[in-house]
């Protein structure tokens, strides 16, 4: 087992920590307030070629292969978490459904667009009465003539309100659902009947939007089903492989998060003085610095180990890429916690990035599959082992 | 344009530097190496001028294997192709040992123009430069912030104490750029995959026909004294603390 990281990648975790650093810090606190990402900001993004890490070469892309990919997610994730969230559907759920599903035309017209930045991709699975048991969508699509005729309402879309294309899932088939009745579409936010609806209030991710997208009698070209008429009804796999990939991200960026608050509370605690001494020296602070550095090291290691799995023995790591997301985001989180604790009343303050972290790691642990989901796809396949 | 920068590979500034048990030079086990950020101005200013003008960068670069690296990120940042002069104790030596091996690097590239950074952040001897242009017999325009080229001429702009000087010289010549000069690039990640495919020859200075020569040597490294603890400003009420402060900026720490 190797965990030497090539040279090349070391550069690239070199030049976004650099941009981190030097970009993104300084406008952290600004983008909080405004709720936005300055568009110079954006186009930095898109030169340092940040949209692009999963695609593929032939499109443009990087293909920086899943740990490459991780290792960005890590550093990006250091800083306001809104920065990966807007690559992050590009990379991910905005652009897998086609990259991994979609037709050679399909392939050749959208990924290039996503690679490049110039345009942002999103993800419509969820629906209001379709959360964790995704297969209940009620968004339908009919054919008429040469044109699908879409018609529901998706919500908690991520990038929703800036994406140009949006990956769709609907009911073809109201009888079999999920067993070849759910057909997944590439929707343009140019056609016609395609809404953004109302943008979310949240508790956190602050600069990232979440918003309803609403289908009122929208009209698409017959070849924009995602695999063109042959993956007519099996658009929920392709929901599910798109979701599989971005469990390991999703780990890396809550491991990067992570390692920023144990650096930002391993700081204070040797500053901050209290009866008489810096509170570091203190063994109640210094056992949470030691346990948050333990989660830390075992996070770290089977993410990278999932990932290393992935890329060179090709394995399909369903059940580890679950592991990964429910391990990972459930000890930033209790992280986050502790740093907020180490930070005392300081912590609670919006003047300090601890707040923020406390509230936007929450997110990990709900979107992409619940916690609980997770263990239902590890334990689904804890039973079927061997079968 | 023909255009040569000179890369030197340093301790990251935010390293903790710890000296050897020799006492003349750094422990170099946890280092992280980077390149020398003044140099960066030097590339980031062949660039552009390669982008209006039309031409070539090359960059050149010596020491041990691990400069490479240095080499690569500005390859990786838009340079064309590397130079390395491979010599696994070059660290450390006499600047002008290392100017002498540059220079024998650098003359069959008949460059129009050759840039380094003012100084390498990690021993300060800001001398490499000024050598390399006497070895190359050409004129140099040193800690520059502005720079112009046009018609065989070069144009540079130096800060000085609230000032500035113009300078001028034909070409070819070698700059050595300063902080202000421009505002280097990142090596972007598409960059650093092209980096990969760019040429980069390695040389021995045996291959260069370069002797080397240290006429100075380190004596000793001293560590920077432990710096002196902070001082609470005395005093009861608002008006007596803000005398006591203005007292201590003026005599003591003199910045008023
Ligand atoms: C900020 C944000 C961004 C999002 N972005 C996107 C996006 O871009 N695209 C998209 O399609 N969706 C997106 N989502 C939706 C997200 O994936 C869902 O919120 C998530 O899957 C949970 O669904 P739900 O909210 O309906 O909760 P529910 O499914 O109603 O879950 C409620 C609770 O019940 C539990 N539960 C449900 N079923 C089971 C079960 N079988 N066994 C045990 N427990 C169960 C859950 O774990 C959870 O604790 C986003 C959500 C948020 C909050
Ligand atoms: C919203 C809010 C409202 C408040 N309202 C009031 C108010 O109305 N009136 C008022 O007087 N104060 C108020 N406070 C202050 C509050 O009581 C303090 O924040 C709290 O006592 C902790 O002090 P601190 O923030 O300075 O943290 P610190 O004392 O610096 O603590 C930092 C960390 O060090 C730990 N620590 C400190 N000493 C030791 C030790 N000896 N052994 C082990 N661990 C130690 C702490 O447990 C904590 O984890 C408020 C605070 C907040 C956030």
């Amino acid at each position: 087992m190797d965990f030497e990281i090539s040279e090349n990648l070391r550069m690239m975790v070199d030049t976004v920590r650099r941009f981190v650093k030097q970009d993104l810090e300084p406008i952290s606190q600004q983008v909080e307030d405004e709720d936005r990402i300055p568009e110079d900001v954006v186009q930095t993004m898109r030169e340092l070629g940040l949209f692009g890490l999963a695609t593929s070469e032939k499109y443009g892309g990087l293909e920086v292969g899943t740990l490459g990919e991780c290792l960005v997610y890590e550093e990006l994730s250091k800083v306001n978490a809104c920065f990966r969230t807007r690559i992050g559907t590009n990379n991910g759920i905005g652009s897998q459904g086609v990259a991994i599903d979609g037709t050679e035309e399909q392939r050749e017209k959208y990924l290039p667009l996503m690679a490049s930045g110039e345009w942002i991709g999103c993800f419509a699975l969820t629906e209001p009465e379709a959360g964790s048991d995704a297969s209940n969508v009620q968004t339908t699509a009919e054919l008429d003539g040469d044109t699908w005729v879409l018609n529901g309402r998706k919500h908690f879309i991520t990038n929703g309100d800036i994406a140009d294309c949006a990956t769709v899932f609907a009911l073809t088939d109201r009888e079999k659902k999920a067993r070849g009745g759910i057909t997944a579409f590439v929707v343009e936010k140019t056609d016609p009947g395609y809404f953004v609806g109302t943008i979310e209030r949240k508790m956190g991710m602050r600069g990232s939007h979440t918003c309803e997208l609403i289908f009122d009698d929208c009209r698409i070209p017959k070849d924009r089903v995602i695999g063109g008429d042959a993956m007519i009804g099996h658009g929920f796999k392709t929901a599910m492989k798109t979701l599989d990939k971005g469990r390991l991200t999703m780990g890396a960026s809550a491991l990067g998060s992570a390692q920023k608050l144990l650096e930002l509370s391993i700081d204070y605690a040797k500053q901050r003085v209290q009866f008489g001494k810096p509170i570091a020296e203190k063994q109640a602070i210094q056992f949470m610095l030691a346990d948050m550095a333990t989660q830390i090291y075992a996070a770290r290691h089977m993410l990278y180990h999932a990932a290393w799995l992935r890329d060179t023995k090709g394995t399909s790591v369903i059940k580890e890429a679950s592991m990964v997301k429910l391990f990972c985001t459930n000890m930033a989180n209790k992280i986050a916690d502790m740093a907020v604790q180490i930070h005392g009343g300081m912590g609670y303050m919006k003047d300090f990035p601890v707040e923020r972290f406390y509230r936007d790691l929450r997110l990990t642990r709900i979107y992409e599959g619940t916690d609980e989901i997770q263990r239902v796809v590890i334990a689904r396949n804890l039973l079927a082992e061997g079968k | 344009m023909n255009i040569v920068v000179c890369i030197k590979q340093v301790p990251d500034t935010e390293s903790v530097i710890k000296i050897a048990g020799d006492g003349k030079s750094i422990d170099t086990g946890d280092i992280k190496w980077v390149m020398n950020p003044y140099d960066e101005f030097g590339v980031e200013e062949a660039l552009r001028i390669v982008k209006d003008q039309g031409g070539e960068v090359t960059v050149v670069g010596a020491g041990p294997a691990r400069v490479v690296e240095a080499l690569r990120t500005a390859l990786a940042m838009g340079a064309d192709k590397a130079v390395h002069i491979q010599d696994d104790d070059l660290y450390g030596a006499d600047p002008i040992a290392v100017a002498k091996m540059l220079a024998k690097a650098i003359e069959p590239l008949s460059p129009d123009v050759v840039f380094f950074g003012q100084r390498a952040v990690d021993d300060d001897s800001g001398v490499v430069s000024s050598a390399v242009a006497e070895y190359l017999g050409m004129p140099q325009l040193s800690v520059i912030t502005k720079l112009e080229i046009a018609d065989g001429k070069v144009k540079g702009t130096r800060p000085i104490e609230g000032q500035t000087v113009v300078l001028e010289a034909s070409l070819p010549a070698v700059i050595s750029a300063q902080k202000g000069l421009n505002e280097p690039r990142y090596a972007s990640l598409p960059g650093i995959m092209k980096a990969k495919k760019k040429p980069l020859e390695t040389k021995t200075p045996a291959d260069l026909g370069a002797e080397r020569s240290d006429f100075i040597e380190i004596a000793t490294l001293n560590p920077p004294p432990d710096r002196a603890p902070g001082k609470t400003v005395e005093g009861e009420t608002a008006q007596e603390l803000a005398a006591n402060l203005a007292k201590l900026l003026k005599e003591e720490a003199k910045v008023i």
